[in-house]
């Protein structure tokens, strides 16, 4: 039985965090620590002496972690970031979704895989839900302007709800905008005739 | 005007990313028919990452990374050359109020330019093991301090430890007591002074009067795959470099840097490493610093051989790696022979030999080249020491 892979995650957003290590340890029976604050990196990592470190591709902290890969003490073990030209798909999934991951030296590539691939996974389910969330905002955002804009047509002209709305689809189809679109404009100008 | 297609080149935000923002912004990639679009990255790793695997057709870099990753340090996913030096000198030695202080407790402090006095004043002014924070592990910064306080007699790792810090987290560390000082290129030295955090006590200059900082980097081999595509981007690069060596655009080259696309900070404190003259404390006093950052005088842009191999016996030293292997391997890596194909025909001129004594020029020098009328600028190291790299290893 090989000993159990000890993981430090480098992650400051807490929520991602938590996700990347719930996909982890779906994935196995790791020693999963998480770096939020990357202050004192290395020493951290020093300390907790992991076998696998995974950060975010864009994380600015990347450049200390670098310096792992130089082994200058004799109980210092040499770490690279995962790149394995025999694994061209592994890598480049990595890279796309913006995972880098630091390997201990002589850690077998099929004790990789299934972390590489959680923390792929997860990575790709924080953007898709970072994704929705402001699709969810930008959605409820429009809602409200197009609202404030039937309540101005409502008054002015004396219309019901369904006709304001009517009104506004209308204009939109002619001028080949959204309707969200005529609304703001026409809520600008409501705010400047005030 | 033919299109020769689209290159994505990656950058840093520093103040020396000065001559691809100048290639795109004032038209020189326009000229060569060039789609030049620039990527910003937040770390050198990422960077080096995405060019070693395709994501990026070249990029702003520092000048030990493909010379260490040609010897076989650090990750190296796939090899990079040098095909041009973008940026000679332009980093800094900073120091905490409270180093300065203490630095100040045997006298003023040493000048400006005197690399020997200021570092024995430092040495003086803290106990015990000298921490520096530089950028990068593998950067001119590293190495310009290892050289520096090696031969005032400190030995790395009993006695100086040079450790990576990002440039943002620089002046936490410092509050932090984790780093007694730190190394970095521009803004960044200038960024600390601002928020009252550190004083400049050094230009990398005064310990290396000409030391290569960064470089135009790819891939081995996409020169061979998209020769017409390199030839254009050297060249419209080149132009940016001998554009910026004109003072009179000093000023447009600050204001397009200091656009939030690009290095995102006020275009009067961009304007300090440009024109060398440094607010070096909270206090104000201002400091001349001779040649701070160099994009073409003095043959600037030319890959000499004997950079990368004064660059690699350093690294290899260090690492206990045989420095001749590392010599031999290194100086492949800057494509002096890409430099004058593809430079040549446009007016650079060319040096007579690939390799040069490093620091042995106090004064700027003629020297043989194609055109005849090549000027190399002082270059000599704090020391007095020549290196010549035919006796490297």
């Amino acid at each position: 039985m090989a000993k159990t892979i000890r993981i430090a995650v480098v992650e400051r957003d807490r929520e991602r965090a938590m996700l990347i290590v719930d996909g982890l340890r779906a994935a196995g029976d790791y020693d999963i620590s998480v770096i939020g604050d990357e202050r004192g990196l290395s020493r951290r990592l020093q300390e907790l002496n992991p076998d696998v470190v995974l950060a975010d591709l864009e994380n600015p902290s990347r450049d200390v972690l670098e310096e792992l890969a130089l082994a200058s003490g004799p109980l210092d073990r040499p770490v690279a970031m995962f790149v394995d030209r025999t694994d061209d798909q592994l890598t480049k999934a990595a890279i796309e979704a913006g995972v880098s991951a630091y390997i201990v030296d002589g850690l077998r590539k099929e004790r990789i895989k299934p972390i590489l691939d959680a923390a792929v996974a997860r990575f790709h389910m924080f953007a898709r839900m970072r994704a929705e969330l402001a699709a969810t905002k930008a959605a409820l955002a429009e809602r409200k302007t197009i609202d404030r804009a039937k309540g101005f047509l409502m008054k002015a002209r004396g219309l019901s709800e369904d006709e304001a709305y009517a009104l506004l689809r209308r204009s939109a189809m002619d001028q080949g905008k959204k309707v969200a679109e005529v609304a703001q404009a026409l809520v600008t100008a409501a705010e400047l005739l005030k | 005007m033919t299109n020769r297609g689209a290159v994505e080149v990656g950058f840093i935000p520093l103040v020396d990313c000065a001559p691809l923002v100048v290639a795109r912004e004032m038209g020189f990639a326009d000229e060569e028919g060039l789609d030049l679009s620039l990527r910003k990255a937040n770390s050198w790793s990422a960077v080096r990452d995405r060019l070693a695997l395709g994501a990026l057709d070249a990029a702003h870099m520092l000048a030990p990374v493909p010379v260490a990753m040609s010897i076989g340090l650090g990750g190296r996913p796939a090899p990079l050359d040098a095909l041009s030096v973008l940026s000679v000198n332009g980093d800094v030695v900073g120091v905490s109020p409270a180093v300065a202080r203490r630095m100040r407790a045997g006298g003023a402090m040493p000048g400006f330019d005197d690399a020997e006095g200021v570092g024995r004043r430092l040495i003086g002014a803290v106990d015990g093991r000298l921490r520096l924070g530089v950028p990068f592990p593998f950067s001119m910064h590293a190495e310009l301090l290892y050289y520096w306080l090696g031969a005032l007699g400190l030995e790395a790792p009993q006695a100086l430890d040079v450790r990576t810090v990002p440039p943002p987290q620089m002046a936490q560390a410092m509050a932090d007591g984790e780093i007694d000082a730190f190394c970095v290129g521009e803004p960044w030295g200038s960024i600390a002074v601002e928020n009252g955090v550190a004083e400049l006590i050094l230009p990398g200059s005064a310990i290396w009067g000409f030391a290569p900082e960064k470089v135009l980097a790819v891939r081995r081999g996409w020169p061979d795959e998209e020769p017409e595509t390199a030839r254009a981007l050297m060249r419209a690069v080149w132009r940016a470099g001998r554009w910026l060596s004109d003072p009179s655009h000093r000023i447009t080259a600050s204001e397009l840097l200091s656009r939030p696309d690009y290095v995102n900070v006020s275009a009067e404190i961009i304007d300090r490493a440009l024109s060398g003259r440094l607010v070096v404390n909270p206090q104000g006093d201002e400091r001349d610093a001779p040649r701070f950052l160099e994009f073409f005088d003095g043959a600037a842009t030319f890959p000499w051989r004997s950079q990368a191999i004064w660059i690699a016996t350093r690294l290899a030293a260090r690492n206990g790696l045989d420095r001749a292997e590392a010599a031999r391997v290194a100086r492949d890596c800057f494509r002096t022979d890409l430099y004058r194909e593809n430079l040549g025909l446009i007016g650079a001129d060319l040096p007579g030999a690939s390799e040069k004594l490093e620091g042995a020029l106090d004064t700027p020098t003629a020297v043989a080249s194609a055109a005849g009328r090549m000027i190399l600028g002082p270059d000599r190291f704090f020391n007095g020491e020549v290196f010549d790299p035919t006796l490297a290893g």
